[in-house]
């Protein structure tokens, strides 16, 4: 009996199995998710290559051109002040993302360590939980407020306008936005930790921080990347909503949120200007949504293979 | 029977409108849009523009001025000066000679009685009086018979023409207020939505936060005015929804503040149903430049004070150079269009105290302000694109409030004075944190945590005395004050602080104009502590068909409605 199953077993050439290998497969089966990464890689890259193939500045004043219409010199055409709309839909997009996906990762990293550690160590849950509520009742634009005020000084100085002012911005969204997932992640690790097999895991010894890494993390993946991608989306917008108050980059730094934000009062003028940065986010956030909605599927064995 | 009535009322009004072209109210009907509402028609009770505006239609002052910014006699017969004896040698009475004839819309006579009163009333030291300010150092209010009113001053006032001026300060009828002194003020609602005035108009309904409705004052001075037997005025919306009911739908006959983007007006007016006006009053938009070191590096409570001088732009060539890179028609013609002019003054009116000859600044001078660098030692000599000198780099913070236009303003002149080698790091602030004075933040614009900064400011009436006033030393803001204090620059000058004292005591208006002018070109053209952009106008649109419209920013828009006609 053991010696067929066995000889089944190894009759496929191909290499031996890999966990990732069919966590692709399964991914590449899941069209709305090809079809977001196809978006997502084609945004990616033309806001990275793309300066240099359009190597216009996003922030040259052009008296001359001022609210073109696409042309050859300008294929997106230029804004009020004759500033080159590829050039600065680029630049933006650069800092968006960059801000969106580094503050959805710290984000993440704080939701899920403080989610798991509430879920498992009964000890740490009530004072956990209870921090967790404590920063959903903070009022968030008056914290980033405070935040601004205290540090843009002293990170500007120490790292320049940009970066510095990126940290804050990245460490400001992301240490505000991280419980949500903290709650998931504790309910679905509550449920987990009373079934069997953690059960047998620690029976036969297993340590808690094999345990969480081994079995808990892998089986809470699913809703941790939900709310990951959930969370991109929320980033870049908080990240808008910010340097229109005046507390993010510098004005003449050019983000997306920046660029629909400016090109509000010409609406009815100009509607591109406020359409393009509009479709880029949008884009951006749902191809990233649906990347996640295809990771999901792939990462859950339960449904892997069907 | 409906349609016989309708062409016998046709026929009649045919028959009638030659004869009627001079009466009071032929007319018919104007609409006014304010796109704030007006929720009160006392002024005294309200600061608010729109408040003082709607009550400047039917409460009406002793003088007021006209668009150039001169005094009228308005209800008085001329205006008193030192030369008809109308302000005494000593300068601290004022007399003024009421017209005769004039009457209440209530029919009851007007008299100095109800001058009296209406300063009681805002004087009373029990009412919070909007006003008050108006009536600074009045020592007494007499009227020695009905048709003269003198007016006491505690000491000598150079300018007596604050109370009972302009739209601020209209005259109430005693009758009606009579028991509403001090803390009843608020009470006595029905005085306070429909006061009775001499105004063109008299109030029929008063719905406060949205519509008033008026009517023709049955007693108005002028037989033949006003031309209007009714009026609507609309309050709230937008700016641009009150605009485009004037110029692209026409459902408006006039709009107040209709401060959009050029093009965007531009678009509206496309509709041709309106014109649009301008004035010019005092409203300037400058860069003012620290004249202390804002470094962060230096302790708190020493930044930006007097402790440590500015050390680059404490150089006036630095100062110029910056001011000559600037092409101000530019910035005006894409900020503000049409209410928008370039200016080197910091008083760019009125006529009287504006400095005429000081229009050196107006031409981009980039040659100009980079040689101006190179004579003050300010070189590129690592070759990065920076000036430096003495290993230190000019590298400039700029700061303003959050407002699309300034922020348009920011990254052009961020690209002028980038080409001239200078580096510079926008930063925009909320409006409310920036203006808020509050001594807490870091980002106010008293404290000044930054190189050069961009606002507006202007000064309320015609005297321009206060407002330069405020460039003395002791009012920079500094921690002892708490961070408050006019003198936003810091710029100190003995000489400046002794003219602006000979200014507090010289009553003759040629030469006050003379030293306004001088102070300011002290602050401009010869020390260029503040560098003046653009001269903000007023934009207000009205219809085709409405005419004798007068915009005039010393004073109520209003000032003039019972003139207004319609345009056949």
């Amino acid at each position: 009996m053991t010696d067929t199953n066995l000889v089944t077993a190894a009759a496929p050439a191909e290499a031996p199995s890999n966990q990732w290998r069919d966590v692709w497969r399964q991914f590449r089966s899941h069209r709305g998710a090809m079809l977001g990464l196809i978006v997502f890689a084609a945004i990616l890259g033309s806001v990275i290559l793309g300066p240099f193939i359009w190597s216009m500045d996003a922030t040259f004043v052009d008296m001359r051109a001022r609210n073109q219409g696409p042309s050859g010199a300008h294929p997106l055409g230029t804004d009020q002040l004759g500033r080159d709309m590829l050039a600065r839909l680029m630049a933006g997009g650069k800092v968006s993302i960059a801000v969106g996906m580094t503050a959805m990762g710290l984000s993440i990293f704080l939701g899920t360590v403080i989610g798991i550690s509430a879920g498992f160590f009964r000890r740490l849950d009530g004072v956990l939980m209870r921090l967790t509520d404590l920063f959903l009742a903070l009022p968030l634009l008056p914290l980033l407020l405070v935040m601004v005020m205290l540090f843009r000084e002293p990170l500007s100085k120490r790292f320049g306008p940009e970066t510095g002012i990126f940290l804050l911005i990245v460490v400001a969204i992301g240490v505000t936005s991280w419980m949500q997932t903290a709650r998931i992640v504790r309910g679905e690790v509550l449920a987990l930790k009373e079934r069997e097999f953690v059960l047998a895991a620690r029976s036969i010894g297993t340590s808690p921080f094999k345990m969480i890494v081994r079995h808990i993390l892998p089986n809470v993946l699913s809703p941790i990347m939900v709310s990951a991608t959930l969370g991109i989306a929320s980033a870049i917008i908080t990240e808008s909503a910010l340097s229109f108050l005046g507390l993010g980059f510098p004005p003449d730094f050019p983000t997306w949120g920046r660029l629909l934000f400016d090109a509000v009062d010409q609406i009815q003028l100009y509607p591109m200007r406020v359409i393009l940065p509009g479709i880029a986010i949008s884009l951006t956030v749902l191809s990233v949504n649906y990347i996640g909605d295809g990771l999901r599927d792939a990462l859950d064995p339960r449904i892997r293979g069907r | 029977m409906k349609l016989m009535t309708l062409l016998l009322g046709a026929g009649a009004t045919l028959a009638l409108a030659p004869a009627a072209m001079a009466e009071r109210g032929a007319d018919g009907h104007v609409n006014v849009i304010y796109s704030q509402a007006p929720s009160i028609l006392n002024p005294y009770l309200s600061s608010g523009t729109k408040d003082i505006e709607a009550a400047s239609l039917i409460i009406e002052p002793l003088i007021r001025y006209d668009e150039t910014g001169q005094i009228l006699p308005w209800l008085v017969e001329e205006v008193p000066t030192l030369e008809n004896g109308g302000v005494s040698e000593d300068l601290t009475t004022i007399t003024y000679k009421i017209k005769p004839g004039l009457k209440w819309s209530d029919g009851t006579d007007f008299t100095a009685e109800d001058a009296v009163f209406t300063a009681e009333y805002c004087m009373h030291p029990e009412g919070g009086c909007a006003q008050l300010a108006k009536f600074e150092g009045v020592a007494s209010v007499t009227a020695p018979d009905p048709l003269t009113v003198v007016v006491t001053f505690e000491a000598p006032k150079p300018f007596p023409y604050g109370p009972f001026s302009g739209g601020q300060s209209p005259i109430i009828q005693k009758a009606q207020f009579a028991d509403c002194l001090g803390a009843r003020a608020p009470e006595c609602t029905d005085a306070n939505f429909m006061p009775i005035g001499t105004g063109g108009f008299k109030v029929d309904e008063f719905r406060p936060n949205d519509v008033i409705t008026l009517s023709a004052n049955p007693e108005y001075r002028d037989p033949a005015k006003p031309a209007f037997a009714t009026m609507t005025f609309k309050g709230g919306g937008d700016a641009a929804a009150a605009a485009r009911a004037v110029l692209e739908t026409g459902e408006f006959d006039y709009a107040w503040n209709t401060q959009l983007a050029p093009e965007v007006l531009e678009e509206m007016m496309k509709g041709g149903k309106g014109t649009l006006v301008n004035a010019f009053g005092t409203l300037v938009e400058r860069i003012e430049i620290n004249m202390t070191d804002p470094s962060p590096d230096l302790p708190e409570g020493e930044r930006s004070t007097a402790m440590h001088p500015h050390p680059i732009l404490s150089d006036i060539r630095v100062r110029t150079a910056l001011s000559k890179a600037i092409d101000r028609q530019l910035l005006s013609d894409i900020g503000y269009g049409e209410a928008g002019r370039p200016t080197c003054n910091l008083v760019p009116a009125p006529a009287m105290f504006a400095s005429t000859d000081n229009t050196g600044c107006i031409p981009q001078d980039m040659e100009g302000a980079k040689a101006l660098l190179d004579e003050a030692g300010w070189t590129d000599t690592d070759g990065d694109g920076v000036r430096d000198k003495d290993g230190m780099k000019f590298s400039m913070v700029y700061q303003t409030s959050t407002n699309a236009v300034r922020q348009d303003f920011q990254a052009i002149i961020k690209q002028w004075w980038e080409e001239l080698g200078v580096e510079v790091e926008l930063k925009n602030v909320d409006g409310s944190v920036f203006f808020g004075g509050d001594p807490g933040s870091p980002d106010t614009f008293q404290k000044f945590y930054a190189d050069v900064e961009m606002y507006a400011n202007n000064f309320d009436g015609t005297d321009p005395e206060s407002y330069l006033a405020m460039y003395t030393c002791d009012k920079a803001p500094k921690p002892e004050t708490q961070w408050q204090g006019e003198n936003i620059n810091r710029f100190c000058d003995p000489a400046y602080d002794a003219l602006v004292a000979e200014l507090g005591q010289t009553g003759e208006l040629e030469k006050r104009g003379e030293i306004a002018r001088k102070l300011n070109d002290m602050l401009t053209k010869e020390s260029m502590v503040i560098i003046p952009l653009v001269d903000r106008g007023r934009l207000s649109a009205h219809a085709n068909t409405l005419g004798g419209v007068v915009l005039n920013t010393w004073d109520s828009e209003l000032w003039n409605a019972a003139d207004w006609y319609r345009i056949k």
